[in-house]
C-alpha cells in the first residue's frame, strides 16, 4: 500500500469504518457530520464603511502602533507624498492610481514600477526604502488590513521587503468583523492573502514586545473619507 | 536544531566544526533528546530538576500572567464569545468524522492549483521525502518558519545529518537553536532564557553579531533581523508548517507576528509544508471563527500581525514550486480513542499552558516533549501510544491536578480533565502489565483498604495515630510502599481524628447509639 492509502485507511479504521466505509458526507461545503453552531456575531454594529468604522479602525491600528492619517478623497495623492517623505526610493505595484504615483514623483523620490513581465526582485526592494498600495478590505474591529493582490497591491514581496508600507484604505473598504472580511474575500479564495495588522512585533524576550522585526518597521495608513 | 557537541550551522561557510564549549550558556535541557516526542526521565522526576530552576520559575511565571491577563481582555471584549469557541469545537468535531473525505478533498484543490501533494506515516517517512525535495531543489540550506510538526519530527536535525542546514527564522525559535535548546513553551519557545543569557548565545554563536551587543529585547531583535535577513535574501528553499488549510480551496494559513513567515512563504523558489492532518477544515467560511479564536487566545492580541494565506502557486507571486506533506505520525492513534481524540481538536494556541499551575511551576521540559502542557499530557502520549507506552510516557496523564482551567481557556472546549482521566485509565491498565507505577500500588492499596469494613476502620485509626505523632506536620516522605506516593507529593498533615471517629463519638455524647 502507498503512503496515502495505508494513511486514509487508518483514519477510516479508526472513525469505525471499513475500508470502503460509507462517508459521512462526501462534499466539503455539503452537510456536515457534526452541526456546527453559528451563534456568533458577523454584523458586529459598527456599520461598514461608517464614520465609527474608520474611527474604530484608527483607535485599533494606533494601539498597535501603527501611523494613521485620515484625509479627504481629494487629498489623497498630498497626503501619500507626505507620509513618503524622506524615502529615496518608492516601489508601486502595477494598477495603482496613477495620481499617487505621480505624488511619489513629485516628492522627489524616484519610482520603482513593479509590472507584468519586469518584477521588481527582492535584493532591490530590500534597498528601496518604501512602497505604497491599496488594500481589498480593511477590519475595524481587529485593526486589520488585506491584501490579495489585486491591482494597485501588488505581489507579496511588494509590501514584504522595503522598511516602510504606506497602505490606502477607503472607509467604503473598511468592514466591521472578521466574518464580514471573510465572506467578502471568499469570492476570490484563491488570491494569495496578507492580513496585516500594525507593523511586525515580536514578544520573544521576556515578553518585551518589539515593533519591527522583518515585515515593514513603519506602517503607515491613510484612511480616507467618509 | 543544533545538538551539544555540535556547533549549529548557523552559516555553511563560516561553520565552526568543534563546539569549544560555552560555560555561560550550556544547553536546557542538558540531555539530547533522542525523541522530540517525548526524551528523558518520568514528569515526576524531571519537574524535581526544574522546579529546582529558579530563574526558570521566575520567567514562567511573569510571562503565564502576562498572556493570561492580555488573554482574558480581549476575549472579555468579544460578546459572542462562547458562540465562537462553540462553533470552533464543533467544526473540529465534524472535521474529525469526515477527514477521509476532507483530506482527499484538500489533495484534489491544492493539485488543482499547482501544488504537489505528499503523504507520510510517520516521522521518518516525512523527514525522507522534505529532504529528498530540499536536494531536488539543489539547496544545502534551507529557511524555516516556526512549526510545531517538524519540531515533532525532528526535521532540522534529519536535515543536518543529511548535510543540510535548517534555519529557523523565528526569533524565539533562533535563540534555541543558537543555544542547542529544546523549546518550553509553544508560543514563546525561548522563554526560559533571560535577555542576559539571549545576549551571549548571540554573542558566541551568531557569527555576525555586532559588536558591543547590548542585552536590550529591541537591540538583539535587531541583530536578529541582521542576521536573518540576509539569509531570507538567497534561500531557495523554505520549510513551514500551517495553522490550518481548507479542503474546500486548497488554502493554507500561517499566523504569525514577526514577518519571518511571510518572508519564508514569499521569497524562495520552494515552499514546503508540513502538516498534520488534523489540521484540515471544510469550508473557507471557516476561517472567520479560527482567525478569531487563535490569536485571542494565543498572543492575547485582537489579531496577530501577519496572517498569510495561498492557494497553491500563484504565477509570478511567491513560490513556484509548493509541497505538502501530509502527515500522520500518531494522528490516526489518537483518532481511535473516542475520548481521547478531541486533543486533534488543539490549534496549538498555548493558552492551557498559561492557565495550568502545574505548567507554571516545572516548566515545559518537564513534559519532555515538543507538546508541554495540558495539552501535551493528552496528545504526547496518543501521538506515542498507550498500549505499549515506556513509563516516562505513561507519566504524562497524571502530570495535572485536574483543576480545569485549561478546559475554561480552550478556544475550542477540548475536554482536557475529562481525557486525563480517561488516559489514566489507559495508562494503567492498557496493553502487556508493567512494573508498578507510584500511582498504580497507590491506587491498589486504596482499593485494598476501601473495599473492606474492618480494614477501614483499622487504617483510619492507623492514620489517627500517626497524626497524633506527627502534630499536623506535613509528611514529606513515607516508608515503601507510601514512598512510591510521596516520591511526587507531600502527604497532607493527618488529623488526629478521623471523621468515622469523631461521628460515632458525637452520637454517643447525645444519647443516640446505632439505629
Amino acid at each position: 500500500m502507498t503512503a496515502r492509502e495505508e494513511v486514509l485507511a487508518a483514519v477510516r479504521a479508526a472513525l469505525g469504518r471499513g475500508p470502503d466505509g460509507e462517508p459521512a458526507s462526501p462534499v466539503p461545503g455539503g452537510p456536515r457530520a457534526v452541526h456546527v453552531p453559528r451563534a456568533y456575531r458577523v454584523a458586529t454594529g459598527t456599520a461598514p464603511g461608517s464614520v465609527a468604522a474608520c474611527d474604530l479602525l484608527e483607535h485599533r491600528l494606533l494601539d498597535y502602533r501603527a501611523r494613521v492619517t485620515r484625509c479627504g478623497p481629494d487629498d489623497v495623492a498630498a497626503t501619500v507624498a507626505r507620509e513618503l517623505a524622506g524615502a529615496a526610493s518608492v516601489a508601486v505595484p502595477h494598477g495603482l492610481p496613477e495620481a499617487w504615483v505621480d505624488a511619489v514623483r513629485v516628492g522627489g523620490a524616484s519610482v520603482l514600477a513593479d509590472e507584468p513581465g519586469r518584477p521588481l526582485g527582492a535584493a532591490a526592494l530590500d534597498r528601496t526604502d518604501a512602497v505604497v498600495t491599496g488594500c481589498r478590505v480593511a477590519v475595524a474591529d481587529t485593526g486589520t488590513i488585506v491584501l490579495d493582490a489585486g491591482p494597485g497591491q501588488g505581489r507579496r514581496v511588494l509590501t514584504l521587503v522595503p522598511d516602510r508600507h504606506v497602505c490606502v484604505v477607503r472607509a467604503d473598504q473598511v468592514v466591521g468583523s472578521v466574518p464580514e472580511a471573510v465572506r467578502l474575500l471568499e469570492a476570490h479564495p484563491d488570491r494569495p492573502l496578507t492580513w496585516i495588522s500594525g507593523p511586525s512585533a515580536t514578544s520573544d524576550i521576556e515578553l518585551v514586545r518589539v515593533e519591527g522585526v522583518h515585515g515593514p518597521r513603519d506602517l503607515r495608513v491613510v484612511l480616507v473619507g467618509p | 536544531m543544533a545538538t551539544p557537541g555540535h556547533a549549529p550551522r548557523s552559516s555553511p561557510e563560516r561553520l565552526v566544526s568543534t563546539y569549544l564549549g560555552m560555560p555561560g550558556v550550556p544547553p536546557k535541557p542538558a540531555a539530547e533528546p533522542l525523541d522530540p516526542l517525548r526524551w528523558g526521565p518520568t514528569f515526576p522526576e524531571a519537574a524535581r530538576g526544574t522546579l529546582g530552576d529558579a530563574q526558570l520559575r521566575t520567567n514562567l511565571r511573569r510571562a503565564t500572567r502576562t498572556i493570561r491577563d492580555k488573554r482574558v481582555a480581549v476575549t472579555a471584549e468579544l460578546p459572542d464569545w462562547e458562540a465562537l469557541r462553540d462553533a470552533g469545537a464543533a467544526i473540529k468535531a465534524d472535521a474529525m468524522e469526515r477527514l477521509p473525505e476532507l483530506l482527499e478533498q484538500l489533495e484534489v484543490t491544492v493539485t488543482a492549483r499547482g501544488g504537489t501533494v505528499h503523504w507520510a506515516r510517520d516521522a521518518a517517512e516525512a523527514n525522507r521525502i522534505v529532504t529528498d525535495l530540499v536536494r531536488a531543489a539543489g539547496a544545502r540550506e534551507v529557511v524555516k518558519v516556526k512549526s510545531m510538526a517538524t519540531q515533532e519530527i525532528g526535521l532540522n536535525e534529519h536535515l543536518e545529518a543529511e548535510g543540510i542546514a535548517a534555519h529557523e527564522t523565528d526569533l524565539a525559535e533562533l535563540i534555541v537553536q543558537l543555544a542547542g535548546d529544546r523549546p518550553s513553551h509553544i508560543l514563546v519557545p525561548a522563554i526560559h532564557r533571560n535577555r542576559d543569557e539571549i545576549r551571549d548565545v548571540f554573542r558566541t554563536r551568531m557569527p555576525d553579531a555586532p559588536a558591543g551587543l547590548t542585552n536590550e529585547p529591541a537591540a538583539l531583535a535587531m541583530a536578529a533581523r541582521a542576521h536573518l535577513r540576509a539569509l531570507f535574501l538567497r534561500a531557495d528553499v523554505a520549510i513551514s508548517g500551517a495553522n490550518l488549510a481548507i479542503a474546500g480551496t486548497g488554502t493554507v494559513a500561517v499566523v504569525e507576528s514577526e514577518g519571518n513567515g511571510r518572508m519564508c512563504l514569499t521569497l524562495p523558489r520552494t515552499l514546503v509544508t508540513v502538516m498534520g492532518i488534523e489540521k484540515v477544515l471544510p469550508d473557507f467560511r471557516d476561517l472567520e471563527v479560527f482567525l478569531q479564536l487563535l490569536p485571542r487566545s494565543s498572543t492575547g492580541e485582537r489579531m496577530n500581525p501577519y496572517t498569510t494565506m495561498w492557494t497553491g502557486v500563484t504565477p509570478g507571486d511567491g513560490p513556484q514550486d509548493f509541497h505538502l506533506v501530509l502527515l500522520d505520525n500518531g494522528r490516526t492513534r489518537a483518532l481511535a480513542d473516542e475520548i481521547g481524540r478531541q486533543a486533534l481538536h488543539c490549534i496549538r494556541c498555548s493558552a492551557c499552558l498559561n492557565v495550568c499551575p502545574v505548567y507554571e511551576r516545572t516548566g515545559g521540559h518537564a513534559y519532555g516533549s515538543v507538546y508541554p502542557g495540558p495539552i501535551g499530557a493528552i496528545l504526547t502520549p496518543q501521538l506515542l501510544g498507550l498500549d505499549d507506552a515506556d513509563e516516562a510516557t505513561a507519566s504524562l496523564p497524571f502530570a495535572s491536578t485536574l483543576c480545569g482551567a485549561c478546559y475554561d481557556a480552550c478556544p475550542v472546549k477540548i475536554d482536557i480533565p475529562t481525557a486525563l482521566v480517561h488516559l489514566r485509565d489507559r495508562a494503567l491498565h492498557d496493553g502487556a502489565p508493567r512494573r508498578p507505577t507510584a500511582a498504580g500500588a497507590a491506587m491498589g492499596a486504596a482499593a485494598a483498604v476501601l473495599s473492606s469494613g474492618p480494614r477501614f476502620r483499622w487504617a483510619l485509626r492507623a492514620s489517627a495515630l500517626a497524626g497524633r505523632v506527627l502534630g499536623g506536620r506535613r509528611v514529606r516522605r513515607l516508608p515503601w510502599p507510601g514512598s512510591l506516593w510521596t516520591a511526587g507529593r507531600d502527604l497532607p498533615a493527618l488529623p488526629v481524628r478521623s471523621f468515622r471517629d469523631a461521628w460515632a463519638r458525637a452520637r454517643r455524647t447525645d444519647g443516640r447509639g446505632r439505629p
